[in-house]
């Protein structure tokens, strides 16, 4: 289970935690898989991967042993 | 420069105010956001605040590596709230010490702008209506 939905993404999926799913190798790659598993994800203004606590790009490898995020547009302040 | 970070359930301007005294400082400039009791006219009876913390805390650093490149500021306070805050409680304080005042304006600017932009830290609004977005 190493990845933790935060805000609005873990309302929208119903968990705060996932396994990373069968054959996703890059973060777009799961961001992808993200927004046609949960399409109400689709509605929000932004949708980041982060890896092992830093913002990663499309091509970014993701594997069992990192620790990823799912973030939504953030709201701090 | 002296950097303070925090991310708790309870924090005060008093503790930021503290952190940047310096008597090397002529100018201090503080930011506070607080929880405002409407939002669009809309009556808000509170807000949550949800941080991936460890995150958070390296965004944090990440503007505070910034605002020290960019300006020469003696010390930053960035501290923010999470948990349920109520209308009137601090959310957010950051606090910029310098020689003079000029470069404090502008640093206190560029964080707060910065913060509410990349820092891992989201809330949810509970209007007195019932609804929460």
């Amino acid at each position: 289970m190493n990845v933790m939905l935060f805000g609005v993404a873990k309302d929208i999926a119903g968990t705060a935690r996932m396994q990373l799913p069968e054959g996703i190798t890059t973060a777009g790659e799961l961001k992808a898989w993200l927004l046609a598993t949960y399409p109400a994800l689709q509605q929000l203004k932004s949708l980041m991967i982060a890896v092992n606590k830093a913002y990663a790009a499309d091509g970014q490898a993701v594997g069992a042993t990192d620790e990823i995020a799912v973030i939504p547009p953030v709201s701090g302040g | 420069m002296d950097v303070l970070l925090k991310i708790e359930t309870d924090i005060t301007i008093q503790e930021a105010l503290d952190f940047i005294h310096s008597p090397a400082c002529g100018g201090e400039v503080v930011f506070t956001g607080k929880v405002r009791n409407d939002t669009k006219g809309r009556a808000v009876d509170k807000l949550f605040y949800e941080a991936y913390k460890e995150m958070a805390l390296s965004e944090m650093q990440k503007i505070a590596d910034d605002v020290a490149r960019q300006w020469d500021i003696k010390k930053l306070a960035m501290l923010h709230a999470v948990g349920d805050k109520l209308p009137g409680e601090v959310a957010v304080v950051v606090a910029v010490s310098s020689v003079h005042r000029g470069i404090a304006f502008d640093a206190c600017e560029y964080a707060i702008d910065t913060l509410k932009a990349t820092v891992p830290i989201w809330k949810k609004e509970f209007f007195s209506d019932g609804e929460v977005v």
